[in-house]
């Protein structure tokens, strides 16, 4: 129930005055209500539980975690390379 | 999947477990409080690639887990009447009551239905005027917005046979019970990503001044996850007992303002209790007083209604971390997702239903089962 799930935003419509939309998780879609993200667009990732968006999907964010976790890879392959020196 | 896929890359995960491993010069004891993310270590074998540096001790964090034996007997007297239509999140159907459960009630004629979202019981209430419809709305911080805009709903349109019966739990009452219970072993949180995204981060500075140790939001991809342990393992070799956030992408420091604000309306702050553990003070919401005319429990007048949890269960000692779900003499034999004792082996994000779908059947000292299970079992809700 409180599994939050990342997903895109296809379609946004009007339903009575509460803002809803269109969901794409990778092939399945939903409908989810967006009462609590008054400035999303289509196209932009959100996290949804239970039928509700929560958060946008911050993709600049994102980028920089990824970035940082490869250079730790680049850090780890120049420790590697200097143990192995040091070894010799 | 973008945002799915990426953060499940192995290299990454390597890259992240050697630099873990460079840190750590002992093992320490994490708690990942959220059901969600003890689901993702078990699946994903964390656990066990970080065994010389980690001990995960599994929180409390599962909604269907805590939520108390009366609350669910509530349910089930509102559920067997003729004039209701129950409506509830479908874990919840085979949580056990003191006597039977949801899906039996429903087999004996009961009219019990699964939503994935509160508002589809708005929509039926709307569409059945003749009947009563209640919503069965428990959960942590993560499903309280939609609930509270199923209330408000409600109101707009003048319905007045929609109730709810609200169990709501919050989690950093429970991560302070957790920090201060006689013989606590955790050393540091991974704090729970998705409520993070609702209610913020600031809520944890208070904790980690009173408890000297350090909060890391964290998220529920392998990746998340391993950064996580990387922050809080920093934090713990330094000396240090921070607030920090892993979960970036999703989690600002103030959370979800409009959500905040009508949660602010909808409920108040009230003791609760928590199954297997007890009550906890301010450790939940009700419906505010402005809100009470939505109240199922007043509506159907089972608010006197208390039981006593059953001995038979040690899901108390599980959702502490006291007892590890293998170490169970029930676990596997007399306890199984089809027939669960209790309820941290009915839901999706229990410890041990976790232990049992990824088959860590073995108790603590003997060899482990690896799991099998890859990314592409990925979306699970």
């Amino acid at each position: 129930m409180c599994l939050g799930i990342p997903g895109r935003i296809t379609e946004i419509w009007d339903d009575r005055g509460t803002r809803m939309a269109l969901v794409d998780f990778g092939g399945v879609t939903r409908t989810v209500c967006l009462a609590y993200l008054p400035d999303v667009t289509v196209g932009q990732y959100t996290i949804i539980h239970a039928g509700f968006a929560l958060t946008r999907v911050d993709e600049e964010a994102a980028r920089q975690t990824l970035a940082m976790f490869r250079d730790l890879g680049l850090l780890d392959a120049e420790l590697g390379a200097a143990e192995v020196e040091a070894s010799r | 999947m973008k945002y799915l896929t990426e953060f499940r890359d192995p290299e990454l995960a390597r890259w992240l477990l050697d630099a873990i491993a460079a840190t750590a010069s002992r093992r320490w004891t994490l708690m990942e409080v959220c059901g969600g993310q003890t689901h993702a270590i078990i699946r994903h074998g964390l656990d066990q690639l970080l065994a010389d540096q980690v001990e995960f001790i599994h929180g409390p964090g599962c909604p269907v887990c805590v939520t108390p034996l009366e609350m669910i007997d509530r349910a089930l007297a509102i559920a067997a009447r003729p004039d209701v239509i129950f409506c509830s999140f479908g874990d919840m159907l085979r949580v056990p009551g003191s006597a039977t459960d949801l899906f039996t009630v429903k087999a004996r004629g009961g009219d019990v239905r699964v939503v994935y979202s509160p508002l589809d019981a708005v929509h039926l209430a709307e569409a059945h005027p003749d009947r009563q419809v209640v919503f069965f709305a428990v959960g942590f911080e993560t499903t309280a917005p939609a609930n509270a805009l199923a209330a408000v709903t409600a109101r707009r349109r003048r319905l007045a046979n929609f109730s709810m019966l609200v169990s709501h739990v919050l989690v950093p009452p429970a991560m302070s019970a957790v920090a201060t219970a006689p013989g606590n072993r955790v050393e540091a949180f991974l704090a729970a990503g998705h409520v993070c995204t609702v209610m913020g981060t600031e809520q944890y500075e208070p904790l980690v001044a009173a408890h000297r140790l350090p909060i890391v939001v964290t998220g529920f991809e392998p990746l998340d996850l391993l950064d996580g342990v990387r922050h809080a393992i920093a934090q713990l070799e330094a000396g240090r007992a921070e607030l920090a956030n892993a979960y970036q992408r999703a989690v600002q420091p103030d959370g979800n303002p409009a959500a905040r604000a009508i949660l602010a309306e909808v409920f108040t702050v009230c003791d609760r209790a928590w199954r297997g553990i007890g009550t906890i003070p301010d450790s939940g919401w009700r419906l505010a007083d402005a809100w009470r005319d939505l109240d199922a429990e007043i509506r159907f007048d089972v608010g006197g209604l208390t039981v006593a949890e059953p001995a038979a269960c040690r899901s108390g000692a599980v959702l502490q971390g006291l007892l590890r779900p293998p170490d169970c003499a029930a676990f596997g034999t007399s306890c199984t997702p089809r027939r669960p004792l209790g309820a941290t082996m009915v839901s999706a994000e229990g410890a041990c239903a976790a232990y049992f779908q990824y088959r860590r059947l073995a108790p603590a000292g003997a060899t482990h089962v690896p799991d099998s299970a890859g990314p592409a079992a990925a979306v699970e809700a």
